[in-house]
């Protein structure tokens, strides 16, 4: 049967023919919709973990005991994963082990752009890496034969416009007959202590070493023989816009990226005038063709920096290009929050208390964003807190109480929680705000450890934040309503001032929840246009619902949009004159 | 089959539903017996921000994205959106856009005026454009959240696709209770000249 599939669905739809027991992942763009679409199928159990580095665990578990397992995340949450990663590759595997990571050239939803494969050849485990949706489903079937066999986890590597990308997918058949998990203890394989580790590098580097070999001769790695005058290695998406935009050229299709098959590698030299290599981001491939000896151009053409697409690919090799209409410039679209977002209103008060916003990775980021304008620094998942111990530290008095840690719930629980433990024990003094609207939401709204649900849909335990806090040792744990402005000035400004660890929590869910129990959408609102004096006030929240109309009244009036507005009443509070009610 | 690929681009703002459209107009494709590659962003679309969706059908389709200035026809959901993106079209493509305005944040907080004449701007470069008036269109066929399919129906007199499998991946992909609205709606926009 065919259906169309995205990279991401592909993937899971892999590991389920592949026989799969456990997929585990925290959510990241652009891998989220692996283990969306894994739940499909009941023979998967599916779950999103605290963060990549346990999701990572979760996998090596299972795969220890006999199970298929799939792990997946986004490349950025590799680093996170990184620590088991490396000694997973020496244990090696029971039940096969594939970890997908997608990367996201051109950072469209990413805080860097950093190459995966240099993790593949750093934890010295194979990589592949599909061009499309059928390679994303073949690839990924392969990948726990390939583990078992070298008994290697394995990794895939997709990039943006791999897992988001759909294309026609021939579908197949679950396995059967795959051995059943048991326990069976294997001390001198699975326990890393140096003795054991001492001699499990040696395996590591043999098996290494034959999968190069080995590759030579895999059908996924294949010579595709043209006009001889140009020959290009390439793979991923890059093969795409390769055939695309060079439809004679000979190309090396590297379907296994680490190691690389360097015999095929030095034949495939030998049948081109020319050679290239057309790879996204890092000369991963390129330097270690040049590495042994054999001539090539790769990122003298073509940048490290951002994705490919047709047209680079095309004005790398010097072929004319395309003559393109000129547009006026235009106003950005930038994404925004919601209209009735809770996060509004407590960046509308950092703003006005001249807070210094240590940030974190969320829906919250767009904080950043004028007119709200109030977050400093973004790092990486986590890190809002334990940026903000480091800057209290060494900054003058009347500056401390400036800095306010800012973090999601399901950031909080990733990577953050580690942060506020630091900062009570060593006594730090900075105000923390943990944004808890119920929900991971920035990635599409994914249930987390707080939020009461798993993922496959069974209620469960709900962190209890204030009780946490407490436990950890912070003294003053306050819970606010986000939607009450002068309760987010009083509370916040009070906990500024105070020289010790306070944490502010406040209580309002994401308005894209479909639960109703969780969300209900307030009375819309609309502007009496009579009595609007044209202030401008409420257009200081940057709400989508509210739109400044110039040509209203002499000097312009605010309107709002019923059909956008949730009702939140931020912009009521804001407004001196009463021109905001209930819409009739 | 011809080699030739067709290149359609979808554009307009996070929300307006135009990954569903372009999901769609793949199946469709596919039906007919086409090769199909479709490719967005969407890890920030759902805020309100710039979409653009780029479907490639024919015979063998390699890159999922239209190359620069290849582009055969862009449907347009919004009108800025639309204007923003004509670069990517080829000269002499078609334009099928809705006739609707939706401020950005700059404007939405009276830091910058929403470009004025942006219809006539979009003709004066594409000279075959058709202008929907997709939001009275979705009311007369029952549903002011089917002006996507107005537009879809009107997109699909400029493709070389037969009606039956529109209408057979319509009732596939929608669901079921809004399959006849979505049906009327998909006639209004094919009607359309």
């Amino acid at each position: 049967m065919k259906e169309i599939l995205s990279g991401n669905e592909a993937i899971a739809r892999g590991a389920y023919e592949a026989g799969v027991k456990v997929a585990c992942a925290y959510p990241g763009t652009p891998s989220t919709e692996i283990l969306e679409n894994t739940i499909r199928y009941k023979e998967i159990d599916s779950s999103w973990a605290t963060n990549e580095k346990v999701s990572l665990e979760v996998g090596i578990g299972a795969s220890f005991v006999g199970a298929r397992s799939l792990v997946t995340m986004k490349h950025v949450g590799v680093n996170v994963a990184a620590d088991p990663l490396f000694t997973l590759s020496y244990t090696g595997v029971n039940g096969g082990l594939l970890l997908v990571c997608a990367d996201d050239p051109e950072l469209h939803s990413s805080q860097n752009e950093q190459d995966s494969r240099n993790y593949a050849k750093f934890a010295k485990v194979p990589m592949l890496e599909p061009s499309d949706s059928q390679e994303c489903l073949a690839f990924t079937k392969l990948a726990f034969e390939l583990s078992e066999r070298y008994d290697t986890p394995v990794m895939l590597r997709t990039t943006t416009r791999i897992s988001h990308s759909k294309s026609v997918v021939e579908l197949g058949e679950r396995v059967t007959g795959l051995p059943e998990p048991k326990l069976a203890k294997n001390p001198a394989k699975y326990v890393m202590l140096p003795g054991n580790a001492r001699t499990r590098h040696y395996v590591v580097e043999e098996r290494i070493a034959t999968l190069s070999k080995d590759g030579c001769s895999m059908p996924i790695n294949r010579m595709e023989l043209r006009d001889g005058k140009i020959g290009v290695i390439t793979a991923g998406i890059s093969y795409q816009h390769v055939r695309e935009v060079l439809p004679e050229a000979s190309v090396l299709k590297l379907g296994m990226v680490h190691p690389l098959p360097f015999d095929l590698i030095r034949e495939f030299a030998t049948k081109v005038d020319k050679l290239y290599v057309v790879e996204e981001l890092d000369p991963f491939i390129e330097e270690q063709v040049k590495a042994i000896g054999i001539e090539v151009i790769g990122k003298e053409i073509i940048s490290i920096c951002g994705e490919l697409t047709p047209g680079r690919v095309s004005k790398a090799f010097g072929l004319p290009e395309t003559a393109q209409s000129a547009v006026e410039k235009l106003p950005g679209r930038p994404p925004n929050m919601c209209p009735g977002c809770p996060h509004r209103g407590v960046f509308f008060t950092l703003n006005q208390l001249k807070a210094y916003v240590s940030g974190d990775i969320g829906c919250y980021t767009l904080g950043f964003m004028p007119p709200l304008s109030a977050m400093d620094t973004c790092v990486c998942m986590g890190a809002s807190i334990g940026m903000a111990t480091g800057a209290v530290k060494v900054l003058p008095p009347e500056e401390r109480k400036k800095v306010v840690a800012v973090i999601g719930d399901s950031t909080f629980l990733h990577t953050g929680v580690n942060g506020l433990m630091d900062m009570v024990y060593n006594k730090g003094a900075a105000t923390v705000i943990i944004l808890d609207n119920r929900i991971t939401a920035m990635t599409g709204r994914q249930e987390n450890p707080a939020s009461g649900h798993t993922l496959m849909d069974s209620p469960t335990n709900a962190i209890d934040f204030p009780l946490l806090c407490k436990a950890i040792g912070v003294q003053h744990v306050r819970t606010i309503n986000p939607l009450d402005l002068e309760e987010c000035r009083r509370v916040i400004s009070e906990e500024m001032e105070r020289p010790e660890t306070s944490v502010i929590i406040t209580d309002k869910p994401c308005v894209l929840i479909k639960r109703e129990e969780v969300f209900t959408r307030g009375a819309v609102l609309s502007v009496v246009d009579e009595n609007c004096a044209g202030c401008r006030a409420c257009l200081k929240i940057g709400c989508p619902a509210i739109e400044w109309v110039p040509s209203s009244g002499k000097k312009g009036k605010a309107h709002i949009d019923p059909l956008l507005c949730n009702g939140c009443e931020v912009c009521r509070q804001l407004c001196k004159f009463s021109a905001i009610q209930e819409a009739k | 089959m011809s080699d030739k690929i067709t290149n359609i681009l979808l554009v307009g703002v996070g929300g307006q539903g135009i990954l569903l459209a372009a999901e769609i107009l793949s199946e469709t494709c596919m039906m007919a017996g086409f090769d199909v590659k479709k490719s967005e962003i969407h890890g920030m679309s759902q805020r309100g921000g710039s979409v653009v969706s780029h479907v490639r059908y024919g015979k063998e389709v390699f890159s999922p994205m239209v190359p620069e200035g290849e582009g055969d026809i862009l449907f347009g959901f919004e009108l800025m959106e639309s204007y923003r993106y004509l670069p990517l079209l080829k000269p002499g493509g078609t334009v099928v856009v809705n006739d609707l305005c939706i401020a950005p944040p700059a404007v939405l907080i009276g830091q910058e005026q929403y470009p004025a004449d942006l219809a006539r701007k979009i003709r004066d470069l594409f000279p075959d454009c058709l202008l929907v008036d997709g939001q009275n269109l979705a009311l007369e066929a029952g549903n002011a959240r089917t002006a996507n399919t107005v537009l879809l129906g009107a997109v699909s007199r400029r493709l070389d696709i037969a009606e039956r499998f529109w209408i057979e991946s319509i009732e596939r992909m929608v669901p079921k209770k809004a399959v006849a609205v979505n049906l009327k709606a998909f006639q209004l926009g094919r009607a359309l000249a």
